[in-house]
């Protein structure tokens, strides 16, 4: 195993609400940076790295300063990260190479957002904006629909395939009290009989939008060892990003995470078929399928295989989205890709309770934002 | 259909000095689309420079209007309201022959669409404005010289 990057020493997660009303961003930046900091041990003065996402909205320009002044830090590195879903995963390595280059020494990565009845739209001027919304394809649903129909047609994988899927999340989703579907399973029928959203996408194959929020602080692996919880190293990691609207893929059938997943394995000197613990970027269905093969855990177009010969729960040979994922959890936009983060520390440190795997010492977190399109693979490990 | 695409009150594109020549040919039922000179390929959607090889010698050319269904999706609940009196609404990935691939509004045919159809230009006004949208080659259409 290749040497570790950096550590993560602290988590922060808030319980995803459907909506708050007048509540800003910053406010719930607030509550989740301090659960975060709060975890590692530390005092907030010592955070002096502070990477953020863009606040569609309610800041558009001078995020990290914005932050900085209302948490009363002063870091001496802030930026913001802007990779969609593969935010969280990115903000991991950036924080471990500021600090590998003398930028900081102890960084906080913080996602979170709020949710009004009528979530502000981005006001885009793009190609995207320009020769796709015209047509009709606006949002998300419609470029994974797409991708999703063209899985389909090339290896006849099937809707049930892909409903799996939805239902594994929702089961590993009953053991987690703060999931948006703690309480309301739905197994592979439910989901086949949920509305077409966008074809052939049904409804509960698609994340429900929530407020939330997720941290974490990343230090260095010596500072690491003096913190009161068990360090959780980040032993290697890749990215890549390839296009922005789904009519830009290089492939419809594979992303760009395939690249950055062989990267972060080659990094850490590990394998696919070692991890202890997937933990999946699952805005839909098809990115956990496409996912899947990617990594190489199964050939192309044999993911509905895969999954009918492995158990994903905590108990199973291969546990995946033990939080529930964000099919089960809920996306708390941004602050959904660091879902995959903060679940895979609590494994990682024995702390996820009655989902606790049994063996927990490597695993692998995917992020992925845009359409399929911008992704960062990690792959952590116990100290 | 029986909603009147062009009564819709659907988002138009945000065209630029750059991509005017796109949206005038299409508003006279054309598809151009820009060649790079050195790459000698087409690129879709217009730049400044080719994304292949970064040359500035890209000229506009007019495109055959044939291409090849890459993906589709027919759109029950659309992201945006203007779209909502003509859902369910098909939008597809079409491959140009030329090369790229651009995003379309896809007219229904007489059969079920299917990933590798051979679609072909079919201007439509869409919103107040006419759009390069795309139709099905009917099977046994005799291809008419453009």
């Amino acid at each position: 195993m290749s040497r570790p990057k950096g550590a993560i020493v602290g988590i922060g997660e808030l319980k995803p609400q459907r909506l708050t009303s007048g509540v800003r961003t910053l406010e719930v930046i607030a509550e989740v940076s301090r659960l975060a900091v709060l975890d590692a041990g530390l005092d907030p003065a010592a955070i002096d790295g502070l990477l953020v996402g863009p606040q569609v909205g309610e800041t558009p320009q001078h995020v990290p300063a914005t932050i900085a002044e209302y948490l009363g830090l002063a870091p001496t590195m802030a930026n913001v990260v802007d990779l969609g879903g593969a935010s969280g995963a990115g903000m991991v390595w950036r924080a471990a190479a500021a600090i590998e280059a003398g930028m900081c020494e102890t960084v906080l990565c913080v996602l979170a957002n709020n949710r009004e009845e009528t979530p502000p739209r981005s006001p885009n001027r793009n190609p995207i904006r320009e020769f796709d919304v015209p047509f009709g394809a606006s949002g998300a649903n419609i470029s994974y629909a797409l991708l999703m129909q063209a899985h389909m047609a090339a290896y006849g994988s099937t809707a049930r395939d892909f409903a799996l899927i939805a239902a594994a999340a929702r089961a590993n989703a009953q053991l987690n009290p703060d999931a948006i579907f703690f309480g309301k399973p739905a197994d592979v029928e439910a989901v086949l009989a949920s509305p077409i959203i966008a074809s052939p996408l049904h409804l509960l194959e698609i994340v429900m939008p929530v407020a939330g929020g997720e941290a974490v602080v990343v230090t260095s692996v010596e500072r690491a060892r003096s913190l009161r919880k068990p360090p959780v190293h980040l032993l290697g990691a890749g990215e890549k990003v390839t296009h922005r609207a789904v009519s830009q893929a290089p492939s419809l059938t594979s992303g760009p995470l395939k690249s950055a997943m062989a990267r972060a394995f080659q990094q850490s000197g590990t394998r696919a078929d070692e991890m202890d613990l997937l933990s999946l970027y699952d805005c839909y269905t098809i990115m956990v399928a496409t996912t899947i093969e990617d990594a190489g855990l199964c050939a192309p177009g044999q993911f509905g295989a895969w999954l009918n010969d492995h158990d994903l729960s905590h108990k199973g040979d291969k546990p995946l989205n033990t939080h529930g994922g964000q099919l089960g959890f809920g996306q708390p936009d941004l602050a959904g890709g660091m879902t995959h983060v903060v679940e895979a520390v609590r494994q990682l440190r024995g702390e996820a309770g009655e989902r606790q795997i049994g063996k927990a010492g490597l695993a692998l977190v995917t992020g992925n934002g845009a359409t399929m399109s911008e992704a960062t693979a990690l792959v952590l490990g116990a100290a | 259909m029986s909603v009147d695409l062009n009564t819709l009150k659907t988002p138009g594109p945000t065209i630029t000095a750059l991509t005017k020549p796109f949206w005038d040919a299409a508003a006279e039922g054309r598809l151009t689309i820009q060649h790079c000179e050195d790459r000698g390929k087409a690129i879709f959607y217009p730049r400044p420079i080719c994304p292949h090889c970064w040359s500035k010698r890209l000229v506009w050319k007019d495109a055959s209007g044939r291409g090849r269904l890459k993906s589709f999706s027919e759109v029950h609940k659309p992201g945006h309201a203007g779209w909502l009196p003509v859902a369910p609404y098909v939008v597809g990935l079409v491959e140009l022959v030329e090369g790229p691939t651009m995003l379309s509004f896809i007219l229904a045919g007489t059969r079920p669409l299917q990933i590798g159809d051979m679609l072909r230009l079919a201007p439509t006004a869409i919103g107040g404005r006419v759009l390069p949208a795309f139709k099905p080659v009917e099977p046994g259409a005799e291809e008419k010289p453009q």
